[in-house]
């Protein structure tokens, strides 16, 4: 697998590079003088200020203005688009929404070598970003996962810990409430994985009646244990509270609960599922924005540029040139890779996320998931 | 106090705070006979509605004890009471028919349907409302509802049944028609009623006995006529019709009179009612049609006053004068038809008995 | 006479003074009146048929329209025409060579995906079929059949053909059938399998729930808004703000802190197990149910439910009660005859605005609902904002809204909807 091989040469190296790129920009002509970006708000956010639109602004003096709306940003970009008044800029959404807007037509589609900048050594972006250009439309920036965090301090485990994803589904050896997404995607694959499926046939499985019932089934076992969560923010909290033993969520909100509220918590890394998060330009620009934009994306799309957002963030950089920049976290001083969902320590058993299959077969497993849900 | 046993209702020492520092009725005894018709007069705030309520049973009473048939009644809910009362505003219940609106103090004594159907008839026809039965209120006019108010309050053929300035929101000649309907039930059925109004016309028209009110007090508890004839101090005389102020100093009492100096060193006669002795204040209350202008024969009291205003009034003519130092002294001529010269500003001679002008408690 | 009104003997019809029919003078007169009227709610009815008619129409629109296939495919719908999925085989040539005409533009105008997405509701696989069809149109040389198949086998079976054929009215029931848990087959409509059922489930759920919390606010609320409109005026305003203190704070936070309040280490459950009401190890379940769906949501519409029964008691005059009272009914009597009939305006108007807003509500049951307290309008908003299946969540809204017509109309018949009141 390709991206396997990117994500693992991203992971390689723990060196500190000397910043390489230069402080010099090229001029922008016939440029607007405000971008609006759209992103999710909070740490993610804050670490893309950092990392791109303040030293921007810091070198042309242009306007960014921020829109916490990255979560409903497919729909309202469809509503403005119908409406003829994109207001966007840039907006920051997940892989799977990236493909979507581009099927939609609702987003630009970019040439990445022309588009975004290359490597320090010459790499073109095309082969830099490698796999994780998913879409035609779609800039990458960062690698996330969603995994599993557990207690520590469960009295009931009587010292083990779980090793794992399938010791979510052990409630004799692992009781206690468990938190997962009130969404099939990753579910359903976790379920199979645990059910005998192997990783190989995962999705085939997935695309019958059958393998979906038999996944549903397989959550059945601990469905009186979970508590769903619909907000990234649920599963760390509930784990601080005491409310569920073990849960999913992003890895960047576990890094925060463990090393920056230090809750007695701690990473379960077995078959985190990989995605991306990345930017989209909205299609039908005018042209002094789109040319504020393309400026802006070849300056932030830069190897140390994305190397410095995870400074701030637990989340690891989309090119694989910028990996070896990783460095220690901006406040607390520790060393970010291996928080990194691309360490080699955190990859054993891995799941990138289908975004293919879950385009084609989203609506139906939905209905289904929905319905099983309810019951 | 008479200790009379048989009273209808009986207030003994009755006081009452809202607050729990001012009284709002100040240890009121009052006894109401059985087939009584007495009015509560007085103006807004003299604590009349509140004794009314404490009698219905709607406020508690803070000290004292109300007796209804010799039975005190404290601690009797309002709906033990068996008062029937009438409502400013008449209290109708506009999502009943005027019906349903008779039927439900028969339906909560648990009477039988044919007696009710009966018992609503007959006090419809009483109020000559005989084919209004299925009209809700709001289809009525204000007269209507007053007496639709009536009978609901006598259907159930209450002893006693208090009326809270019921005739409030009608319009004067409806007002005075209604104050003789209210008056003939009242001697036709025998009911004791309480009746609380701040209009002194009508508690005149209607009472057997009438309660001054003011300031949590009752100042006086008489007759119509001896309100008006004799009124017991200054709140009353001024309260009750039209009155005439002087003020004076007692000067000497003797022989069922007293001599009372007014301003301007002028001695006037007049009935020692309410005096505390020689030397002391008073005030002099007067009605203006007791007064003789330009009398033929000489009388108790004269004087001299300057004709300060005439009004033409029809059957009698107001004339406003300055007298004794008081410039809003009015006498009421009788219009005889006889051309009397008068005119602004002329001084002339006026006189009056000195049994007519009432020696009273001192005020301003 | 020099009267304005002429002798109307002549012909019967009443004249003013200039002769022309009074009923005529007084129509102009009146229409001058009427035009301010008209002028002065312009504004009010051009910003209603803005933002409440049209997005309503279009959302009733949208439940049916489905112009997009027609649209993009123009000369497939023709030639599809011709051919009969019950034949058991392909489309010929023909066929293809239209589609292959209609694609090649679609996707120059970067359309073919999205004509797969809508497909996509009706067969799982169309999208990626046409996603990944995309750029080898462009180099297809005929026979388009075979060409077509063999960038994906899928081009050769009946039913991708028969999708694309169903989905080519311009109009479509589809979005409807889905919203209640039916499609069309081959075979005519029917339901969708048992384990895909969920919307009448939903509806019925929404429903039940609904009542449920209008139910509860108008348990709480009437003693509350009794209490409030018999105090005096000053401590009457001091008690409502603190009932309109709810609003005051951001809808999440209150969430949350129900959340806080009622989870299984939180406060409710610690202190039931401080005093020994409930075993440490059997903790109540609080939240992430109906339990909490219907706390919370109480908690927040419980204003809604006051506000009105508040304004409606307020205009009841004790003399009511009192004169009941006097007229012989007890405490209970006097309310249950007198009052209670009196305030039916009052909670006619709370249901009505609790209902109607709890049946619309959905951050809170995502939030506290669990899997058993979320509503139909989680749907609605997952179709909205995720899934993007506009013409299904319309086909939801426009069922929630008859729903609440319905109901309408039948509390209409009940209470009537004149005995609705809000102060």
């Amino acid at each position: 697998m390709k991206l396997r091989l990117l994500l693992l040469a991203a992971a390689s190296g723990f060196t500190f590079a000397a910043p390489v790129q230069s402080d010099e920009l090229p001029a922008c002509d016939n440029c607007a003088s405000e971008m609006t970006v759209v992103s999710w708000g909070g740490a993610y956010q804050n670490s893309q200020v950092k990392a791109y639109s303040d030293p921007y602004a810091a070198m042309t003096g242009v306007k960014f203005i921020y829109d916490e709306s990255s979560n409903e940003a497919v729909a309202k970009l469809r509503a403005m688009n119908e409406a003829g008044n994109v207001t966007w800029d840039l907006v920051d959404v997940e892989g799977p929404d990236a493909v979507r807007l581009c099927d939609e037509g609702l987003a630009m589609e970019i040439n990445a070598d022309e588009d975004l900048a290359a490597a320090p050594d010459g790499t073109p972006a095309s082969k830099d970003f490698g796999e994780s250009l998913i879409s035609g439309c779609f800039i990458p920036q960062i690698v996330f996962s969603t995994t599993f965090g557990y207690r520590t301090d469960v009295a009931a485990w009587n010292g083990a810990t779980p090793t794992s994803v399938c010791d979510v589904f052990d409630l004799e050896k692992f009781p206690g409430k468990r938190a997962l997404e009130k969404r099939p995607k990753k579910n359903i694959e976790w379920a199979l994985l645990c059910d005998g499926v192997s990783k190989a046939e995962l999705y085939n499985v997935m695309e019958t009646d059958e393998g979906i019932d038999r996944a549903l089934a397989k959550l059945d076992t601990i469905k009186d244990d979970v508590i769903w969560w619909s907000a990234g923010a649920d599963t760390p909290q509930l784990l601080a509270d005491g409310e569920i033993v073990i849960g999913s969520t992003y890895n960047g909100r576990l890094f925060s609960v463990i090393e920056e509220q230090k809750q007695p918590v701690a990473m379960l890394w077995d078959y985190q599922v990989f995605d991306f998060d990345g930017w989209i330009i909205p299609a039908g620009l005018p042209e002094d924005r789109l040319n504020r934009v393309k400026h802006f994306l070849k300056f932030a799309t830069d190897t140390q540029r994305l190397a410095d957002q995870a400074k701030y963030i637990s989340y690891g950089p989309a090119r694989a040139s910028s990996a070896p920049l990783v460095g220690k976290h901006e406040e607390l001083g520790i060393d970010m890779a291996p928080h990194m969902p691309t360490d080699p320590a955190n990859m054993g058993n891995i799941l990138v996320n289908n975004i293919e299959w879950w385009a084609n077969y989203a609506d139906d497993v939905d209905a289904k998931f929905q319905a099983w849900l309810a019951k | 106090m008479s200790e009379n046993r048989g009273a209808a209702v009986r207030y003994d020492s009755v006081q009452k705070s809202y607050d729990g520092e001012t009284l709002v009725v100040k240890n009121l005894n009052l006894d109401i006979a059985r087939g009584e018709f007495l009015t509560m007069l007085g103006p807004s705030g003299s604590g009349k509605t509140t004794c009314l309520m404490m009698l219905a049973g709607f406020e508690p009473a803070t000290h004292g004890e109300i007796y209804l048939n010799d039975n005190p009644i404290n601690n009797v809910p309002p709906h033990k009471r068996g008062i029937g009362m009438v409502f400013q505003n008449y209290a109708l219940f506009p999502h009943m028919s005027v019906a349903e609106n008779l039927a439900f103090p028969l339906q909560v004594r648990g009477m039988d349907k044919s007696e009710q159907e009966s018992r609503i008839k007959r006090a419809l026809d009483m109020v000559e409302l005989g084919a209004f039965g299925s009209r809700r209120p709001a289809q009525l006019s204000g007269g209507q509802q007053q007496r639709v108010a009536v009978a609901r309050a006598l259907v159930f053929d209450p002893e006693l049944v208090l009326m809270d300035e019921p005739l409030g929101a009608l319009d004067k000649q409806l007002r005075e028609q209604m104050q003789y309907e209210i008056k003939h039930i009242h001697d036709n059925l025998g009911v004791t009623i309480v009746y609380v109004t701040h209009d002194q016309t009508e508690a005149l028209t209607m009472s057997d006995r009438v309660a001054v009110f003011n300031d949590g007090v009752i100042q006086q508890l008489s007759p119509p006529d001896m309100l008006y004839e004799s009124p017991q101090n200054s709140f009353v005389a001024q309260f009750i019709g039209e009155n005439n102020k002087l003020n004076g100093n007692v000067t000497e009492i003797g022989g069922g009179e007293c001599m009372v100096e007014v301003a301007g060193g002028i001695k006037l006669r007049a009935d020692p009612v309410n005096i505390a002795g020689i030397g002391s204040k008073t005030t002099l209350s007067l009605r203006p049609e007791r007064v003789e202008l330009q009398p033929e024969k000489p009388m108790d009291n004269m004087v001299d006053g300057k004709i300060e205003e005439l009004i033409y009034l029809g059957d009698h003519i107001r004339v406003r004068m300055s007298v004794a130092g008081n410039s809003e002294f009015v006498v009421k001529v009788r219009n005889r038809g006889e051309r009397r010269k008068i005119a602004a500003g002329d001084i002339v001679p006026i006189g009056w008995a000195a049994g007519d002008c009432k020696a009273l408690d001192a005020v301003g | 006479m020099s009267s304005t009104i002429s002798d109307p003997a002549s012909d019967g019809v009443v004249r003013a003074a200039d002769g022309t029919p009074l009923k005529q003078r007084l129509n102009r007169a009146l229409r001058r009146e009427k035009l301010r009227s008209f002028l002065l709610i312009l504004p009010l009815l051009a910003f209603i048929v803005l933002s409440f008619i049209m997005p309503i129409a279009d959302m009733l629109f949208r439940s049916v329209e489905n112009q997009i296939v027609e649209e993009t495919i123009p000369l497939t719908v023709v030639a599809l025409k011709e051919w009969d999925p019950a034949s058991g085989e392909a489309p010929g040539e023909e066929v293809f060579a239209a589609f292959h005409a209609d694609f090649v533009q679609a996707f120059k105008d970067k359309k073919h995906t999205r004509l797969g997405l809508r497909l996509n509701y009706d067969e799982p696989g169309m999208s990626g079929l046409f996603r990944k069809t995309g750029r080898p149109s462009t180099k297809m040389q005929p026979p388009y059949k075979e060409a077509f198949i063999k960038v994906d086998e899928d081009w050769g079976t009946v039913e991708t053909w028969a999708v694309i054929k169903q989905a080519s009215p311009a109009y479509t029931d589809g979005y409807f059938l889905n919203a209640v848990d039916a499609h069309r087959t081959a075979k005519g409509i029917e339901m969708v399998p048992e384990n895909e059922r969920i919307y009448l489930f939903l509806f019925g759920r929404t429903m039940f729930l609904s009542i449920v919390i209008t139910m509860s606010c108008l348990l709480l609320g009437y003693p509350i808004a009794f209490l409030l409109a018999s105090l005096p005026l000053r401590s009457s305003n001091m008690l409502m703000i603190l009932v309109l203190l709810p609003f005051w704070t951001s809808l999440l936070v209150r969430t949350s802190a129900w959340k806080v309040l009622l989870q299984q280490q939180g406060v409710v459950n610690d202190f039931l197990v401080w005093i020994g009401l409930v075993n440490d190890a059997d903790r109540l379940i609080m939240i992430n149910n109906q339990f909490g769906t219907i706390v919370a949501m109480t908690h927040i519409l419980l204003p809604f439910m006051i506000l009105p029964l508040f304004s409606v008691m307020k205009t009841i005059s004790p003399n009511y009660v009192r004169a009941a009272k006097s007229l012989g009914a007890n405490d209970w009597t006097a309310f249950w005859k007198v009052y209670f009939p009196q305030s039916i305006p009052g909670i006619g108007a709370g249901a009505i605005l609790v209902f109607i807003l709890s049946i619309g509500y959905y951050i809170t049951p995502e939030l506290v609902g669990g899997t058993s307290g979320i509503f139909i309008s989680n749907r609605i908003a997952y179709h909205i904002s995720t899934s993007l299946n506009w013409g299904l969540a319309a086909a939801l809204g426009t069922i929630l809204l008859a729903l609440v017509m319905l109901l309408f109309y039948v509390y209409d018949k009940i209470v009537g909807i004149d005995n609705v009141k809000l102060g």
